[in-house]
Order: structure tokens, then C-alpha cells, then sequence
């Protein structure tokens, strides 16, 4: 037993802290996963309205069915396994992808106490599964015994290596400023809209910029998106991924984005807490439905940046603004 | 020892590099880039040899789109051959109705009417606007992805795109093949009205060129993208036989609207944008710049459609009309949106009561684009290449015909 | 109950269900494989050369970088959720004097690597 109790005595949903979790788990794990699913629908909502389109309308009412019919096409097609693959990699790569997105899920605090694993290190936790998600990838890209996708997986891991410090450097800010790697304790220390993105009103604010611009590129999304690439790399990593698989690194991608926008929300945008307008779900699940909504509007409006100048990006300038912001984050705790 | 790039590549690399030169311990990965590909614009299949993501040689293959077209117009009358040639360049139908419709005049010594000439010359360029707006966006899909910023770009070009089919479909009917072109004149005339609303979508569309000029210079991710990527020298450009905006970017300043005026252009002066960068922003620009100046021509121009017939003869009774020595030949060339876009025509003699043409030839301006792809790719990466196809916009119906 | 025991829960849950959904397309996907359907994409050309070959890393001096980055960024996290503490019993200039001199020693290391061109991609 290291650390404090899981989760706080008020927040229990049943007399059990394990049935607790278990339940909490499947109903945040299920939450997500049609967050995730009906996020295609926002996106492709989304990004109709800004192109002068109506987007899906067909299914259900203004289309709002699609996901629910794309996911049964997708169970319907056939799964097709190239003759060259490596097997075992190539079938595990779209499970663990999946995984690893949905572990992430259980150190956010969604509420007071409503979180799966109040762990101690749960920043680090958060930011290691999330990482995690390069080696799936990687997997998929080796696995598939194809020109593309193996470059599709060299530049995911390029870009990995490379987002991965400014990553670290921007979460270290939060930890700096509540000195703690508790979720919930960095939450609670922005009690009453501290809001670390704007209270040291210079170095909170770029690094949440940092911390965001690095979580896309974690999460692949333009204008990060080169292993993927669909104009150059075809569909880099998934291009001999066919049906449900494919449906998983497509359903991995939109997860990994809502779990970077619920962990950026909570490091820098106070997580449940809101101040003189109370606290709850809501504004945790409002602050990372507006993060979505702004990767979704980024990607849309965005090109893609070429592999060398997003690794030229993040060594030249994030990683020594990185070093810069801990250094003022430290200091401003100095004075203030 | 590793040869750095710049001596194995200079200025003006060699295209035909032999591998074997190259360092021996580079790992060159060979990499088939089409045709099944959705950035080679079509069909077009280039061979990259990888030195990590660094192309050391591109070769080009073309012929994955070739349906015989030139062979196919010797079965056919003069008449029946516009519809045929409409699908070669497939973004700028207008523009091969012109060109085989012209060489055919010059063949037998026709000269369309007035009112004929202007409508030509209008629906080229208006034809000219919809085309490079086609380029813009297919650009912007090759730099952002079909599912990213690109499609925004895309679909941003395309909505003023059908703006101008909404126009071609009031006169001819079809909004993309229009078989409006015919030896001697056009087959249909202008309704009334029609001069008013197109001079009103030119005035919407040379207003929101500012859009994609704005999008092309004020995007730092685009201009990173595109400036400096493929530098085209004028000298092999002209040696390759390349023209239209590719060389016009490179500092040519070359444009036969101007400079061998056809059609209504020898009334009216005309500004040709050059830039001397040559790089794909460049050529971009270039093709902006071009749109807005295209929109300025048709507006004027639509001032100043003469009345009259707007055919010199009766297609129906060009079977016998015209009487043709074998051996009879005619050229007859127009700037296209691409370049120069030639037709060259060898007359036989009737036969079965048809008059055919002996040997037809096209002379593309994308097939002499495609060609400076050797030079361009090596020694920019793998995502440049597609920027490159996409900045010589070529159109492989027409490079295969 | 030890806290990983719901990171364990949810880990469980998300195989539970990737496994469901991949479960369920074999149950329903229909499964008639070709010569040509189970061929390697290369653009629809037969592949030049294969894959399995020796392949030019260019990031290769970026990936060793990252180790050592990364190793540091390590090093900052417990001086990070410490730093209140330490700020109770020493110094203010002390404990931020310290982390200056580290975090300056990875700056010259990361402006030698940029003079060095270690973060030239190609």
C-alpha cells in the first residue's frame, strides 16, 4: 500500500473500493470509447460545415447514426492478412494500440474522487502509457512487410523521440507549481481558477501551448500527423490493415486525442474545478470536449509539416523552451 | 565514405545517376510511388530510390492512362474528334476543343467568325480560372492529406469551381465534356444574359483570389512546404521543351496569349505574370497571379462580343465540303492552362466519304512537364515529391492521351 | 486495496473490449483470400526489392539524443515534486541555484549538439 487511499471516501460508488473501480472503470472505458466513436460523427460534422458541405446526413437524424453504421461495416469486411506479414505482430499491433489509449484512462480524475486509480505518480503514468502508444505502432509498421508502412513506422518513431521531451519538460510545470504528481492534488492546487495556463501568467501559458502542440503530435493529428500521411505514405502504418483492425488504430487515434485534450484540461485547465461556478463532471468533460473541438479545428485548417522540419521544430526550438519554462515555473514559485 | 549530396547532386543534377556511383552503404530502399498512389495526380508511376527518406533518383513512368487517342481520331471525322479530345486534359475540356478545332482550321484554311473567336477566347480563360483553381487545390490536398487542412483548401477551390461549370453547362449543356467547339465556329451561342452573370462570377472569383494568395503566403507551414523545394532552371525547362506557369515562374517570360496571339487575345493587352524564383511556391503564384489576370480578360472581353454567326461552316456538310490533298498538314497551338498545347494534322484522303485526318498529334504540355521530374526529386524527401507533382500539376490524361 | 489493482481493472477492461470488436468482425467478416488480395500494396506494382532489408536510419543520432534528454527530464520530476519541500528548509536561491546550474549544464549539452549538427535530419 504506497501512496493514500485510492479514492476518497466520499466519492465511493459502492461499499467496495474494488467493485468501485471495476464499475467506474467499465462505465469511464465504455464512456470513452463512444466519445470516441461519436467524435467521428462531430469531426466529420465539423469539418463539413467548414468546407461548405452538409457532411453525413443519412444515418439517423442529421446523421448522427453514422458512427454505429460505420462500425458495422467495418465488422462486416473482411479481414484481410497479406501473405508476407509477420502474424503475430501484425495481428497484436491494432489490440495494443487500443490498449494502450484506454489505460491512460484510468489515472484521470473525471470528478472529485471520480477516477479509476488515484495514483501517486499519475502524471508520469498518464505520459508513459500515452508514449506507449509508439510501440504498437512501430509493431504495425514492421509487421506489415511494406515499403510504407515501415516508413510510416520510422517516422512515428522520429516523431516520438522527438515530442516525447518537450512533453515531459511542459508536464513538469504543473509539478513544479503544485508539487505533486497527483492528478487530482495538480487539480485541487488550481482551486478557484488558478488555472495553470493562465495564473504565472508568462510561463503557464506557453507551456499549456507546449504541452498541447506536443500531445498532438503524440496523438498523430495534423499538423503532426506524418505517419500516417495519406497524400505521401498512402496510409503509412495502416495501409495493409483491412475492416475492424483498421477500425482500431481509426478508433485508438480519436481516443488518444480525447485523453491528451482530458490530461492537458486537467494539468493546465483546473480538471473539474471552476471556481465561484462550482465543481464537477461537467466542466472536466466540457474543458476536454473544447480542447477536442480546437485539435479538430486545427486539423482542418492546417497543412502537414515535412518530417525533418517537425523533428527540426521540436529540437531546435520546444526542447530549449522547454529547459526555459521549467527554469521560470521554478522561479516564479521562488517569488511568488 | 559517404559522398555528400551536393557533389553527387549539383545545381543541375543528373537525372540518369548511376546507383553504383552513389555510396555503396547508403541502404537505398527502391520504392514504387503510383500509380495506384492518391498524390501522383492520376496514374502517374514514379520509381524513387530512398536513401532514408532522401530520393537519390526519380524515374517517371507514363503510359498507365493511354487509351489510343491518336489513333483513335484517324477513324474519325473531323467533327466527331472534339468530344474524343475533350477528355485528354480532363481539368481544361475547353482548352483541347480549341487546340484540335484550330489545327483543323489551319488544315482547311477556315477562319471562325468573330463573335466565334471571342466566345473561344472567353471560355478558355474563364476555362483557364476553373483549371488553375483545380491545380491550387489538389496542391493543398498533396501538402495537408485528403483528411487535414488540404481538403479544406480543396474544397474551398472547388466551390468556385462550380461557379464557372454552372456557367459552361447554361451555354453548352454539359458541365464538364462540352463538344462546344467545332471546325470553324461553335455549335452553341451565347444566351442572353449570360455575359452579365459570368461577369459577376468573375468578380466574385478575382475577389477571393486574395484567399489563396493570403493561404499561400501567410501560412508558415505552407510556405515551409513549398519555398525553395524544386528550383526549376529556365535553361533545361526550355531544353525539356517545358512552358506555361512552370517556366513563366522560373523567370521565362513567355506566353503565346501575348506573344503569338490566336484568337481575340490580339485585341487586348495582357499582363503576363513572371516570377524568378522557380520554386513550387513560385508556381503557385504564378498560377494566382493568372487566375485574377484570366478574370480581367474575360470581363473585358465579355464587353466586346461582336454580333454575327458564330460558325464559318456548316459542320453537318463538312463530309464533302472540303476537298483535302493527302499529305496536307496543319499545326495550330494555344496556351493552355499547362503550357503550350499543341495539335499537329496530317490530311488524307476521304475516305468511305469522311474526311479523317492521316496522323494526328498532341503535344502536351504536361507529358514535357512530367519529364523534369528526374531533376526535381533528387535530394528532397519523400514528402517533397508529392509537393513537386502537385506544383507541375500535371494531368496524366493528357500525358498519355 | 493497492492502488494498481484498478490500473489493472482498466488495462483488463480496454483488452476485454479491443478483443470483442476484433472478435467480432471474425465472426462476421467474410474471409476468401486471394493471390492478389493478399499481396504487399506497393502502389499496385509488383514490389521492387523487399522489405527486410537494411534501411538508412537518418534519425538514428536524434534517437540517442532523445535517450539522454529523456534520462534528464527523469531527473527533474523528483527534484519537481519536491521542490515546495525543499523550499522549507533551504534557501530559495539555494534549491532554485542548484536546479539553474543542472538545467544550464543541459543547455550547453543541447547547444553543443545544435553547433555539432546532431539535429540535421538528412
Amino acid at each position: 500500500m504506497n501512496g493514500a487511499p485510492p479514492v476518497a471516501a466520499s466519492g465511493l460508488l459502492f461499499n467496495s473500493a474494488p467493485l468501485h473501480a471495476l464499475v467506474l472503470g467499465l462505465v469511464v472505458v465504455s464512456l470513452c470509447m463512444g466519445v470516441a466513436a461519436w467524435s467521428i460523427w462531430y469531426e466529420r460534422k465539423f469539418a463539413a460545415r467548414m468546407q461548405n458541405r452538409p457532411g453525413p446526413t443519412e444515418v439517423g437524424p442529421w446523421g448522427l447514426l453514422q458512427p454505429i453504421a460505420d462500425g458495422l461495416k467495418m465488422l462486416q469486411k473482411e479481414d484481410i492478412v497479406p501473405a508476407a506479414v509477420d502474424r503475430p505482430l501484425f495481428e497484436l499491433a491494432p489490440l495494443l494500440v487500443v490498449v494502450a489509449s484506454l489505460g491512460t484512462l484510468a489515472v484521470i480524475p473525471w470528478g472529485d474522487g471520480l477516477v479509476i486509480a488515484d495514483l501517486h505518480i499519475g502524471v508520469l503514468f498518464a505520459l508513459a502509457l500515452s508514449s506507449l502508444m509508439l510501440l504498437p505502432v512501430w509493431m504495425a509498421g514492421w509487421a506489415s512487410n511494406n515499403k510504407y508502412a515501415l516508413l510510416g513506422g520510422m517516422r512515428a518513431i522520429a516523431q516520438g523521440v522527438s515530442y516525447e521531451i518537450p512533453l515531459l519538460l511542459a508536464a513538469t510545470v504543473p509539478i513544479v507549481l503544485a508539487g505533486s504528481f497527483r492528478l487530482g492534488d495538480i487539480v485541487e492546487a488550481q482551486a478557484g481558477l488558478r488555472w495553470f495556463a493562465l495564473w504565472p501568467p508568462g510561463p503557464g501559458a506557453v507551456a499549456f501551448v507546449l504541452f498541447f502542440m506536443a500531445s498532438l503530435a503524440e496523438a498523430n493529428r495534423i499538423p503532426f500527423d506524418i505517419p500516417e500521411a495519406e497524400s505521401e505514405l498512402v496510409a503509412g502504418v495502416t495501409v495493409e490493415y483491412t475492416g475492424m483492425k483498421f477500425g482500431m488504430f481509426y478508433l485508438a487515434e480519436y481516443l488518444h486525442t480525447l485523453i491528451a485534450s482530458a490530461i492537458a484540461a486537467t494539468l493546465f485547465l483546473g480538471g473539474w474545478d471552476m471556481g465561484p461556478l462550482g465543481a464537477g463532471v461537467h466542466w472536466m468533460v466540457l474543458k476536454t470536449l473544447v480542447l477536442f473541438a480546437v485539435i479538430f479545428w486545427i486539423r482542418w485548417s492546417w497543412l502537414r509539416l515535412r518530417a525533418d522540419q517537425l523533428m527540426a521544430l521540436s529540437w531546435r526550438w520546444l526542447v530549449p523552451l522547454g529547459l526555459v519554462l521549467v527554469m521560470a515555473s521554478a522561479t516564479w514559485v521562488v517569488l511568488a | 565514405m559517404r559522398m555528400p549530396l551536393d557533389l553527387l547532386l549539383p545545381s543541375w543534377p543528373d537525372p540518369h545517376l548511376d546507383l553504383g556511383e552513389y555510396d555503396p552503404e547508403a541502404d537505398l530502399v527502391a520504392l514504387n510511388m503510383g500509380p495506384q498512389h492518391p498524390s501522383t495526380h492520376g496514374v502517374l508511376r514514379v520509381k524513387l530510390y530512398l536513401d532514408g527518406e532522401t530520393v537519390v533518383k526519380a524515374v517517371p513512368y507514363v503510359g498507365y492512362l493511354h487509351r489510343g487517342v491518336e489513333k483513335l481520331c484517324e477513324k474519325l471525322t473531323y467533327v466527331q474528334i472534339t468530344p474524343i479530345v475533350d477528355k485528354n486534359d480532363y481539368v481544361s475540356p475547353m482548352m483541347n476543343e480549341w487546340a484540335v478545332n484550330a489545327a483543323f482550321e489551319a488544315l482547311l484554311g477556315v477562319e471562325p467568325p468573330p463573335r466565334a473567336q471571342y466566345m473561344r477566347t472567353i471560355f478558355a480563360e474563364i476555362q483557364r480560372i476553373a483549371s488553375h483553381l483545380i491545380s491550387i487545390g489538389t496542391w493543398g490536398l498533396d501538402m495537408g492529406g485528403a483528411i487535414g487542412g488540404g481538403a479544406t483548401v480543396f474544397l474551398y477551390c472547388l466551390r468556385e469551381r462550380e461557379l464557372i461549370l454552372d456557367l459552361f453547362e447554361e451555354v453548352t449543356g454539359c458541365r464538364f465534356h462540352y463538344n462546344t467547339h467545332t471546325v470553324g465556329g461553335m455549335r452553341h451561342d451565347l444566351p442572353a444574359g449570360w455575359d452579365k452573370r459570368a461577369k459577376a462570377v468573375l468578380d466574385r472569383i478575382s475577389a477571393r483570389t486574395w484567399e489563396y494568395e493570403r493561404f499561400l503566403l501567410d501560412n508558415p507551414i505552407c510556405r515551409q512546404r513549398a519555398e525553395g523545394i524544386a528550383v526549376v532552371d529556365p535553361t533545361l525547362a526550355m531544353e525539356l521543351g517545358v512552358s506555361g506557369p512552370i517556366l513563366r515562374a522560373s523567370g521565362v517570360d513567355y506566353d503565346m496569349r501575348r506573344d503569338a496571339p490566336y484568337g481575340a487575345y490580339g485585341d487586348i493587352d495582357i499582363q503576363v505574370p513572371v516570377r524568378t524564383e522557380g520554386d513550387a511556391l513560385a508556381r503557385a503564384l504564378v498560377r494566382i497571379a493568372e487566375m485574377r489576370e484570366s478574370a480581367r480578360i474575360a470581363s473585358t472581353l465579355l464587353d466586346g462580343v461582336p454580333e454575327g454567326p458564330i460558325g464559318a461552316l456548316k459542320p453537318v456538310k463538312l463530309h464533302g465540303a472540303v476537298k483535302l490533298k493527302d499529305g496536307e498538314e496543319g499545326y495550330a497551338a494555344i496556351e493552355s492552362p499547362r503550357g503550350e498545347l499543341g495539335t499537329y494534322v496530317v490530311a488524307a484522303r476521304e475516305r468511305r466519304g469522311a474526311a479523317s485526318p492521316y496522323r494526328l498529334k498532341i503535344r502536351s504540355p504536361s507529358y514535357h512537364a512530367i519529364s523534369l521530374l528526374p531533376w526535381l526529386c533528387p535530394g528532397h524527401t519523400l514528402s517533397d515529391v508529392v509537393v513537386i507533382i502537385g506544383s507541375i500539376d500535371p494531368i496524366m490524361g493528357e500525358v498519355d492521351r | 486495496m493497492n492502488p494498481y489493482v484498478p490500473v489493472a481493472f482498466a488495462i483488463l477492461i480496454a483488452i476485454v473490449f479491443s478483443l470483442v470488436f476484433v472478435g467480432l468482425s471474425y465472426y462476421f467478416g467474410p474471409r476468401r483470400p486471394t493471390k492478389t488480395k493478399t499481396a504487399v500494396y506497393e502502389c499496385g506494382m509488383p514490389p521492387v526489392g523487399t522489405t527486410r532489408q537494411r534501411f538508412s536510419v537518418k534519425f538514428y543520432m536524434v534517437a540517442v539524443l532523445f535517450l539522454l534528454f529523456d534520462l534528464e527530464a527523469v531527473f527533474l520530476y523528483p527534484w519537481a515534486t519536491q521542490y515546495s519541500t525543499l523550499l522549507d528548509s533551504f534557501p530559495g536561491t539555494f534549491v532554485l541555484g542548484e536546479m539553474a546550474v543542472f538545467l544550464g549544464v543541459l543547455f550547453i549539452g543541447w547547444f553543443y549538439c545544435l553547433k555539432r549538427g546532431a539535429f540535421q535530419w538528412d
